[in-house]
């Protein structure tokens, strides 16, 4: 085990008997795989582990347990979702004890498994810069800069941006050179009707089981979302692509401007689909026409959620 | 005694493109770097390498189907009346899954006695089933999210098949299982191979050698139902769920659905869609009461259906064919293998501590 997770141990051990749950992580049915962890009790935190296949972004069940003294080990990424869900009052700074880690980069096991062809794997290994994947044919070196999540590569921070208690340990940058093409990359790339067949494509797999939105720490619409409401009828329940796009232009359209990119949508698809590049391109035109980053600041108001007379950056008298 | 032919790999894609002229064809297919049961195209080909994300299910009960298509006239005498009109919509034509796993197999039979039973006949789905030959694919190996034979099934298991395809070197030993298999092996793609039979059941013998020995999930129904008012037991089991629907909706033995009319204008169809009992409105009520108002709930349902309700019902027979995909593609690794077994080891130390 790393010095970074005993020393997280540690920490937690010693603020435990003041808290109700404290979230972590550990290993799923497989070292490939990560399960969120709820630790009350001394025996809970022995199964704690941290490294770069613990992938889930836990502050996403911080509102369901709002009222509840709580714990969280927090990366970078994850702490922007937290000061986001502080910004909306959806929870309250006293009750949450944040457990800051400097982040090693999470691994996308998807790209992992695209790296080594398709070939099934068996363990994946990683060390500073590089990842060993052994597979029913061999095994494989692929480059950990190449396999991470998609957050990674426009990562804000590796260390929280806010904190109670911060693991010293401190582990070297994971990113060198530049970020490999991304979804949104590749769609940028293509004409309007290229695009659409690649959503028509893309959006006739979904089988609508809607871990996106479950798995989004902003789909804060709990059980009265318009994807099964009858009255707003915005959505039918015909499986068609129309349909299915039409909740993802929504649930993208209602995270502008809070998303924090933090890629949970779309790791939590079990179809593949990219719906993050969705997110990440109306993140562009806040960042455009609002000069704003959801989750940096605790302070400052995202820019949906106020109005003013006359924005900076969009010159309505001036298109006139 | 059944007929058995050879299918070599390469001729399965036109032996498909045959079969394609005059039924519907569901086989497994790479989609946008997933595997996922599909309609056979030959420009996408198909993909036996791993198991489909998605199982072959969507043959007998599809993501969404039209119950009947309904019209509306007011009509002039008497005043204030609307006339309605139905259409019925009962599926037509034959299909043939292909490359389906013997635990995609095996689930059917668990659909059957659910909507082709005794009391029950439903017509949409006997209508499907009657029309569909499964041909199924015996696994080389069990992945390491697979559990077949904790639940009464084994990597070659042939229950529910019409064809078992058995891989050896270069192509497949395909036998017949039923006449509706039996017609299927008349195609001129398939070779002679009746000196085959031995040899394939040899390579399936050498497959289940590899089977471990693990605990059964079998005859857990009532252990399991002595468990039910221990809530926190499930609430501690279900933390971390998500509340999505990717464990039932990839699941091939989940079968519940729910009805909606979709009306445009005057007209529209009633359509039946795959629901979802981890989600909250499964069980909403329309006075806004919920019997399952907590994830901790809907997870000893999930649960329960499978490894207890269905089985007391069904013969014993569980509702879980062990293929793992709910493993597999949970986005929080969500194992209903260590849940089950956690169940039943707490059950067994109630009871223990029940008569002491």
């Amino acid at each position: 085990m790393s010095q970074h997770t005993l020393e997280l141990r540690k920490l937690i051990a010693e603020a435990l008997p003041g808290l109700d749950v404290v979230l972590a992580w550990t290993s799923g049915f497989s070292p490939m795989t990560s399960t969120p962890l709820f630790i009350a009790t001394d025996e809970d935190l022995d199964r704690l582990d941290f490294g770069p296949m613990h992938v889930q972004n836990l502050a996403a069940y911080l509102p369901s347990l709002k009222g509840r003294k709580v714990g969280i080990v927090t990366r970078g990424c994850d702490s922007r979702t937290i000061i986001e869900l502080l910004q909306e009052n959806l929870i309250n700074r006293d009750e949450i004890t944040i457990f800051g880690i400097s982040c090693t980069g999470a691994i996308n096991i998807r790209k992992v498994r695209e790296a080594v062809g398709g070939e099934k794997l068996r363990s994946v290994e990683t060390g500073k810069d590089i990842v060993s994947v052994t597979t029913d044919e061999g095994t494989h070196t692929v480059p950990l800069h190449n396999v991470l999540m998609d957050k990674c590569y426009s990562c804000q921070s590796q260390t929280p941006l806010i904190h109670d208690h911060m693991v010293t340990e401190r582990t070297g940058c994971h990113l060198t050179g530049e970020a490999p093409e991304s979804s949104l990359d590749r769609l940028d790339a293509m004409e309007p009707a290229a695009r659409f067949a690649f959503w028509e494509e893309s959006m006739d797999r979904c089988i609508r089981c809607y871990a996106c939105r479950n798995a989004c720490p902003l789909c804060v619409c709990k059980d009265s979302c318009v994807a099964q409401s009858r009255d707003p009828h915005w959505l039918d329940q015909s499986d068609t692509p129309r349909e299915k796009l039409m909740f993802q232009a929504i649930h993208a359209l209602h995270t502008a401007g809070r998303c924090t990119e933090c890629g949970e949508c779309e790791r939590a698809c079990p179809m593949g689909i990219p719906v993050l590049a969705m997110k990440q391109a109306l993140n562009r035109r806040i960042k455009h026409l609002f000069d704003y980053q959801a989750g940096m600041d605790e302070e400052s108001t995202p820019p949906l959620f106020m109005f003013r007379q006359q924005e900076e950056h969009i010159k309505e008298r001036d298109a006139r | 005694m059944s007929t058995v032919r050879f299918l070599k790999a390469r001729d399965i894609a036109p032996w498909l493109e045959e079969l394609s002229r005059d039924r519907t064809v569901l086989a497994p297919a790479q989609h946008g770097g997933t595997i996922v049961f599909c309609e056979f195209d030959p420009a996408r080909g198909v993909e036996l390498s791993q198991l489909s994300t998605t199982p072959a299910k969507r043959a007998l009960l599809p993501p969404c189907e039209t119950l009947f298509e309904y019209e509306t006239t007011k009509t002039l005498e008497p005043p204030y009346k609307t006339h309605v009109e139905l259409r019925p919509t009962l599926p037509q034509g034959k299909a043939v899954v292909f490359g389906a796993r013997p635990c995609d197999a095996r689930a059917m039979q668990i659909f059957d006695r659910v909507y082709n039973g005794e009391q029950v006949k439903d017509p949409y789905y006997t209508a499907r089933r009657n029309n569909a030959t499964i041909v199924t694919l015996a696994c080389s190996e069990q992945d390491d999210t697979c559990f077949c034979d904790r639940v009464g099934g084994s990597p070659v298991d042939a229950t529910g098949s019409d064809v078992l395809l058995t891989p050896l070197k270069a192509g497949y030993v395909a036998e017949a299982l039923t006449p509706k298999g039996e017609e299927l092996l008349q195609s001129t793609s398939f070779m002679k191979a009746e000196g085959l039979r031995q040899e394939a059941l040899n390579a399936r013998n050498r497959i289940l050698e590899h089977v471990p020995e693990r605990s059964s999930f079998l005859d857990m129904e009532r252990n399991l139902l002595s468990l039910f008012g221990d809530l926190g037991f499930w609430d501690k089991t279900a933390e971390a769920c998500l509340s999505c629907g990717a464990c039932t909706y990839l699941c091939p033995t989940c079968y519940c659905f729910n009805i909606t009319d979709e009306t445009r204008g005057e007209s529209g169809r009633r359509i039946r869609t795959w629901d979802n009992c981890m989600s909250s409105q499964f069980t909403l009520e329309g006075s806004g009461h919920n019997p399952r108002p907590t994830k901790a709930h809907r997870m000893r349902n999930r649960i329960g259906h499978k490894f207890s309700y269905y089985p007391q019902l069904h013969d014993k027979t569980l509702a879980c064919v062990g293929c793992g995909r709910c493993v597999s593609n949970c986005p929080v690794s969500f194992d209903i293998r260590n849940a089950v077994a956690c169940a039943i080891q707490q059950a067994d130390a109630a009871r223990e501590h029940a008569h002491d």
